[in-house]
């Protein structure tokens, strides 16, 4: 099994009285964004912070790229791109000598801090702007020079905290593919966002935190059949019902009917969908359509953290 | 993903660090235009004000006001543009807080020492140059108006009084500028460097209208030992989770009285566990202290014989000639003899440990142990007058003072060590506590030592000077 780049066990943060995070386990392999999820002030920003040794943890234990965050800061450091939640720039300064400060800091030799400016530039669409003042940036020009200050040392761990607040869509479509070539390079990566089809969509797990807590973990699809149950499948027809409840095969459960509808829980889709159709055939019973409900990260998200969704 | 590349070399780093904040001052016309009039026009001036005033005083016969006046304004000239460095350092660490870019910084692989040395650079670099500048720009003009050319001695005296002074209210700031949550907080705290340096400024100009200028190496000697205590505090306390997780400035009174109510218990159930916890635990680690306030009495004392070499008194002062009981009865109108005398004497000696806390509590304890050591260079004045007087100074000062001073001297040096601990305690805290925990922990283990040592041996020490020193004294040098 691959080592993991990011692993964190029983990580905690205590602020004189107040514990920020309790507890934490969470590993992240190369080749893996996990997406880590969870309301304002509930530990995210302090688990990155601990995970990039700016904050010392006050209990448990956390290695990244294979140093500890306590023992070996500097080292951890030197390997760790972080994307603050706030870009953060000098305003006076161009993208370039921005750059090439942070490059100076990470002791980059000029020739490879040129290349990957000019490369990194052109890749987030910044190239036609690096001799403009920061200060003449937009909001979402600054977040995505940012995201190029946390690449340019070429690091193995990525730690982004809204890497796409505060860009358009375009933008945000831009970094998230860039965010995904990433993931190709072997990277470990923690996004933390509140887009949670953002999450959904580039996460290969999902991380959730309330309280200091890490309160579920998983891929997408086995968090929504945990949280949510089995996936749901709705059957329309093109008349009434006239009994189709009634054909549904074994390991199908009917959860909800209309006059024209209905919709059943199954463990197994492949298996049960095909039955149940065939069995509508023979029954003569015209469908009109058999579509999986959509359940989104959202419903999972909102049971988690314990708020009731409102009722469509 | 490539080889992650050696750590930046320190000096390096640190000039990084600085050289960008330098560039940055140089697009801010905000710090550009002050320095320049000061660099410039302020210099020039002078120049005039210097012109105007040798005529003036030259029309009424006192020249020498002029000769003081124009290397005095040598000095204002170079110390206006380096206050500014004084802002600047103070926003060095809370102004990129507040703007936010203080994360992306911390993040980097550079040191806390060169992250702090840095800063410091940033600071002191512009505003120092500017100051030689306006030196230059002030002597040229000197020796254009005036044809007065500075002595070479008196320019390099200058420039390192500058360089001194910018470096302490630059370490001073920088200090607070990395303690504070916000610039308008570090504005506040400013205080704590302006005042001690306008009055050192008002020092200075006494000390070159007087034309003592040999003074002033000791004021640079003093400045840099300064620099690299606040330097070596600053470097110390800079901590990188307490810049980013300092959210509110709050006095928390609950807070403060938790900790100084613990460290001041030491977890000791009753008075004896606490008088054994003072005597095992807080003596011996006062010990170092207690050493160097003995030498620094010690030095005290010699001070004060060489004084009397200096300064001697008339012989016919010191002879102690009377009828002993006339003095008792003298001595008894003054309080002696009687217990509001005891309290007196007491609350005296107190109020001067108290002084002496309070003063060496923002001062490294420098200026407690300055004070506490003024009677013993007194004593030790006394003691040199009256041996060059031919008496018997042994037997004076054993009558006089001996019987008390068994008892007041160590409780003036327990109290001095204890001051002394507690100011020194932010130069180094112990990691791992806020500045704020380990000077209210080094202010309850001063307490202990006063509560439980020195007020009870000043109180001891008072009646003896109150009720037995008058009487040994009349039997021994009166024959009473």
């Amino acid at each position: 099994m691959t080592e993991a780049l990011i692993e964190a066990v029983g990580l905690t943060k205590d602020f004189d009285d107040f514990r920020a995070v309790a507890a934490v386990d969470l590993a992240v392999g190369p080749g893996e964004v996990v997406a880590l999820l969870g309301p304002n002030g509930a530990g995210k920003t302090t688990t990155i912070r601990m995970l990039a040794s700016l904050l010392t943890p006050s209990g448990g234990a956390a290695r990244v790229a294979g140093f500890d965050v306590r023992r070996d800061p500097d080292a951890v450091r030197a390997r760790v791109g972080l994307l603050t939640e706030h870009h953060g720039l000098y305003t006076r300064m161009r993208s370039e000598e921005y750059l090439a400060f942070f490059g100076g800091a990470y002791r980059l030799p000029r020739g490879v801090l040129q290349e990957r400016t000019t490369r990194l530039l052109e890749q987030f669409g910044l190239a036609g702007d690096r001799r403009r003042r920061l200060g003449e940036y937009s909001k979402g020009m600054r977040q995505k020079l940012a995201l190029v200050r946390a690449l340019l040392h070429d690091p193995p761990v990525l730690l982004l905290d809204e890497p796409t607040s505060a860009m358009d869509p375009a933008s945000a479509f831009q970094v998230r593919g860039s965010i995904d070539r990433l993931r190709q390079e072997s990277r470990a990566i923690i996004v933390c966002t509140h887009n949670l089809k953002e999450a959904e969509n580039l996460a290969d797990r999902i991380a959730i935190i309330r309280g200091g807590q890490l309160i579920a973990t998983g891929t997408a699809t086995s968090l929504k059949q945990e949280v949510l149950g089995r996936r749901q499948m709705e059957l329309r027809l093109a008349r009434p019902l006239d009994g189709a409840a009634g054909l549904l095969p074994q390991g199908a459960r009917l959860v909800a009917s209309g006059a024209d509808w209905l919709r059943y829980e199954t463990e197994d889709p492949r298996d049960s969908n095909p039955r149940f159709l065939r069995a509508l055939g023979q029954a003569g019973i015209d469908v009109v359509t058999l579509a999986e409900v959509e359940r989104s990260l959202e419903d999972v998200y909102l049971q988690v953290v314990g708020r009731a969704r409102p009722s469509a | 993903m490539s080889a992650v590349p050696a750590p930046l070399a320190g000096a390096h780093g640190a000039w990084l660090v600085a050289r960008r904040e330098i560039r940055d001052q140089g697009r801010d016309w905000r710090i550009l235009a002050p320095i320049a009039m000061l660099t410039l026009f302020f210099p020039l001036l002078m120049n005039f004000t210097a012109q105007a005033a040798v005529d003036f005083v030259n029309r009424y016969g006192a020249p020498i006001i002029g000769e003081r006046l124009i290397p005095f304004l040598l000095l204002v000239v170079g110390f206006f543009p380096i206050s500014i460095s004084l802002v600047i350092a103070l926003e060095s660490f809370a102004g990129e807080r507040e703007r936010l870019s203080l994360e992306p910084l911390l993040v980097t692989p550079l040191s806390n020492m060169q992250l702090y040395v840095g800063k410091m650079l940033a600071s002191l670099v512009a505003p120092v140059l500017a100051a030689y500048l306006g030196i230059v720009v002030y002597s040229a003009g000197l020796i254009l108006r005036l044809d007065w050319r500075p002595p070479v001695p008196l320019l390099v005296q200058v420039l390192l009084l500058t360089t001194a002074q910018a470096l302490v209210m630059v370490a001073g700031a920088v200090v607070i500028s990395s303690l504070t949550t916000s610039v308008r907080a570090a504005n506040l705290l400013a205080s704590f460097i302006i005042i001690p340096v306008a009055q050192l400024v008002i020092l200075e100009s006494m000390i070159m209208f007087w034309g003592q200028y040999s003074v002033l190496w000791y004021i640079v000697i003093g400045l840099l030992v300064t620099s690299a205590l606040l330097l070596r505090m600053g470097i110390h306390l800079f901590n990188r989770e307490e810049l980013l997780g300092r959210e509110l400035d709050v006095l928390n009174l609950a807070w403060v009285g938790r900790v100084v109510r613990t460290e001041f218990g030491a977890g000791a159930g009753n008075l004896k566990a606490w008088y054994v916890g003072l005597f095992r635990r807080s003596l011996p680690r006062t010990l170092p202290a207690l050493g160097l306030v003995a030498l620094v009495m010690a030095a005290g004392y010699g001070i004060g014989l060489w004084a009397a070499r200096q300064w001697t008194l008339p012989a016919e002062m010191l002879t102690l000639q009377a009828d002993p009981q006339l003095v008792l009865a003298n001595m008894r109108e003054l309080g002696f003899l009687q217990p509001q005398g005891w309290l007196w004497v007491l609350s005296n000696n107190l109020r001067a440990v108290l002084l002496a806390s309070v003063l060496g509590a923002f001062t490294f304890g420098v200026l407690a142990l300055v004070l506490l050591t003024t009677p013993v260079i007194i004593v030790g004045y006394i003691a040199g007058n009256l041996a060059l007087a031919g008496a018997s100074a042994g037997t004076v000062l054993g009558a006089l003072v001996l019987p008390h001073a068994l008892v007041e001297i160590p409780a003036a040096m327990l109290a001095g060590a204890a001051i002394l601990r507690w100011g020194m305690v932010v130069v180094s805290p112990a990691r791992g506590r806020s500045l704020g925990h380990h000077w209210l922990a080094g202010f309850a283990e001063w307490a202990r030592l006063m509560v439980g040592l020195v007020v009870p041996l000043l109180a001891v020490a008072a009646a003896i000077e109150v009720f037995l020193t008058p009487l040994i004294a009349v039997r021994v040098l009166f024959g009473g």
